[in-house]
């Protein structure tokens, strides 16, 4: 079983995020359980989305404290906090960022890729939401599953332009981490 | 068919399926994305029914109660505060005899505020004459709301149900869950056919004023067929598994229990962890098992009996206190032990309240904690 | 034993919601202002002051960088402008 825990902040589509990834995960054959945990009921608080993914049926309820997989879909919240507190050697993190980000200790085999999900998400969408983008990266860099199921899960998400755009940002996150030779 | 999706849809789907012909409820955090979902599907035609918006919650169960009352299928679905508003309705609901179905999306009770899961709430309403029935996931919850409207209408029970997911944790939770197809639900399911209703063309009054003299034999009645329903429901959930070919545990669940010496008793979500520990105990050669509780109400006493009977140390596991007493659950535990010889060691645990995480260590705690001498009440991961 | 549940006033000066500004924030230029102290007003937080014209500014530990006071200034003295959180600290 995979654990992955994804830090944003209210009203950033980490549920979405979540959702699609576990989504994605189901198209591609595994069991998956994604869900929400908040802090203040507030726009713009700190919170996590939570997912584990199993060949098998999944009956572990517990956030998530030992992480295989981070996904930081806003860099400000590694301000004063330790994203990667609990992460686990040889697991694969995703930060949202235009700027490098090294995590602070040293753990084992680990692999931090930054991805300007938001920059790509501004050129496709028009606007800097660089979920999909960042899924697209996750994708890439776990081989958790294809891009093919992502997009489908996109495309059942999403309609019309949006969707269309959305799968594209996903393909766009896809090929920055392929590019780099990682995987 | 199988599906991904949220907790709350796949339960506003169920009830879709149900055809539930008046909807009403009033919005409250952790259970707005079912009626969101079924408002959206009324206004949608993808279900004919009426969804009637109301100002409270006390209301929209004083709705349901008068909508079921004229003989049509009805279901709202509230939570914590929600529910302790709506409670007088409830007995109200129970003692006319009226099937309504309710979702209770657990959570904690003020003050201090909290919208994060327990059972708090849910608790609170065990003596109002609704059979409570806790899922674990959102497989179960969506097989219990098919059972409880096959349940709460059969003739042999005619009373309300309500089934009891945790906030958040399973409300929110995204999981494969296998949806049935509307041929399925509609051979399940018959169309509801009231014992009383109000019709004009054959006027009655519900509720009249009973007294002394005539008030006990309508409390009897709905504790006998409380009683009688254990008895109903094994045959229901078989004919359920024909339909849809898949089994529902309704009153209970035994997991790993045949030689297991130390049982952790439990219901609602906290069992999928649960389960995740005990596994990893039995691979280190610990004799531990589960005994799920699925039907909080009626209580299957001699059904827990019989499971619990072996073991010589039993942890009761719940997300509720009565304050200044011990937690609900194990005093019902406790009390299937009453008047047969054997006297286990049986502790009460609660853990999880206000929506404070329930983690493998939690767990661990409380085994610990079974080691040792006995105690009716133990708040596990306290801060002080 | 009682654990409160109350909450003394003042208390929010505690809580340093500067932080939760993402991206932007106001800019008080300082030149056209005429001490209308409409911004004071219609901060959320409270947490402009200034006193002649020309003086005001935010607290930038509270603001929220919800851009209340960029809409509200009648002479456009105030501007939001991006903010490169990791080269300022909020001290």
């Amino acid at each position: 079983m995979k654990e992955i825990r994804i830090h944003a902040r209210a009203g950033q589509g980490a549920i979405t995020t979540a959702a699609l990834l576990g989504t994605a995960a189901f198209i591609g054959g595994k069991y998956a359980l994604a869900f929400p945990h908040f802090g203040a009921e507030r726009m713009g608080a700190p919170m996590n989305a939570f997912v584990r993914l199993s060949d098998q049926v999944i009956r572990l309820r517990s956030q998530v404290y030992e992480p295989d997989y981070l996904i930081v879909l806003d860099p400000s919240l590694m301000r004063g906090f330790d994203v990667f507190e609990g992460f686990r050697p040889g697991g694969v993190a995703i930060i949202n960022h235009h700027e490098k980000v090294q995590c602070p200790k040293p753990i084992q085999n680990i692999k931090v890729f930054t991805v300007p999900g938001n920059d790509i998400a501004t050129e496709v969408l028009g606007r800097p939401i660089g979920n999909t983008t960042i899924l697209g990266a996750f994708a890439a860099a776990t081989n958790e599953f294809g891009l093919e199921s992502l997009q489908q899960a996109i495309l059942e998400r999403f309609s019309g332009e949006v969707a269309k755009k959305n799968a594209e940002a996903a393909r766009r996150g896809y090929e920055y981490i392929k590019e780099r030779c990682l995987r | 068919m199988r599906q991904y999706l949220e907790g709350s849809h796949a339960v506003a789907q169920i009830v879709r399926l149900c055809k539930a012909q008046v909807i009403s409820a009033y919005p409250i955090t952790p259970q707005t994305h079912i009626v969101e979902s079924l408002a959206q599907m009324v206004a949608d035609g993808e279900l004919n029914a009426e969804f009637i918006n109301v100002e409270s919650e006390h209301s929209a169960a004083s709705v349901v109660q008068g909508a079921s009352a004229t003989g049509v299928r009805t279901y709202t679905a509230t939570t914590s505060q929600g529910l302790l508003y709506m409670i007088e309705v409830l007995y109200s609901i129970a003692g006319l005899r009226l099937p309504v179905i309710l979702t209770c999306a657990n959570r904690a009770v003020s003050s201090p505020i909290n919208i994060w899961n327990d059972h708090q709430d849910s608790v609170t309403a065990r003596d109002a004459g609704w059979l409570q029935f806790y899922a674990e996931n959102n497989q179960e919850a969506c097989d219990l709301h098919l059972m409880a409207y096959r349940l709460a209408e059969d003739h042999n029970i005619m009373l309300p149900v309500m089934v009891c997911m945790d906030g958040y944790i399973l409300t929110h939770a995204y999981e494969v869950v296998d949806l049935p197809e509307q041929s399925q639900v509609d051979k399940f399911l018959p169309d509801f056919k009231p014992v009383h209703c109000l019709n004009p063309d054959e006027p009655i009054s519900m509720g009249v004023l009973m007294g002394p003299e005539s008030y006990t034999e309508t409390r009897y009645a709905i504790h006998q067929t409380m009683m009688d329903a254990l008895n109903v429901i094994p045959g229901i959930a078989d004919e359920f598994e024909q339909v849809f070919g898949r089994k529902v545990n309704c009153l209970i669940e035994k997991y790993r229990l045949e030689d297991a010496t130390q049982v952790f008793v439990a219901m609602g979500s906290m069992v999928g962890t649960i389960k995740e520990v005990i596994d990893g105990l039995r691979e280190d050669g610990q004799k531990v098992g589960l005994l799920k509780i699925i039907a909080h109400r009626p209580f299957p006493k001699k059904i827990v009996y019989e499971a619990l009977k072996n073991a010589r140390e039993i942890a009761v596991l719940e997300k509720a206190v009565s304050l200044g007493e011990e937690g609900p659950l194990f005093s019902d535990v406790k009390s299937a032990f009453c008047g047969h010889g054997n006297q286990p060691k049986i502790s009460g645990f609660v853990l999880g309240l206000g929506g404070r995480d329930i983690t493998k260590k939690s767990i661990l705690e409380v085994q610990d904690t079974l080691a040792g001498a006995q105690v009716d009440v133990k708040f596990i991961d306290l801060k002080i | 034993m009682i654990i409160p549940v109350t909450s003394k006033p003042r208390t929010s000066k505690a809580n340093k919601t500067g932080t939760w500004r993402s991206g932007k924030k106001p800019h008080f230029i300082q030149k056209e202002c005429i001490a209308c102290r409409l911004c004071v007003m219609v901060c959320p937080e409270g947490c402009i002051s200034g006193d002649k014209k020309c003086t005001y500014i935010s607290d930038y530990k509270y603001c929220k960088g919800c851009g209340n006071c960029v809409a509200v200034c009648p002479v456009a003295d105030i501007e939001m402008v991006k903010e490169e959180w990791w080269r300022e600290t909020i001290s």
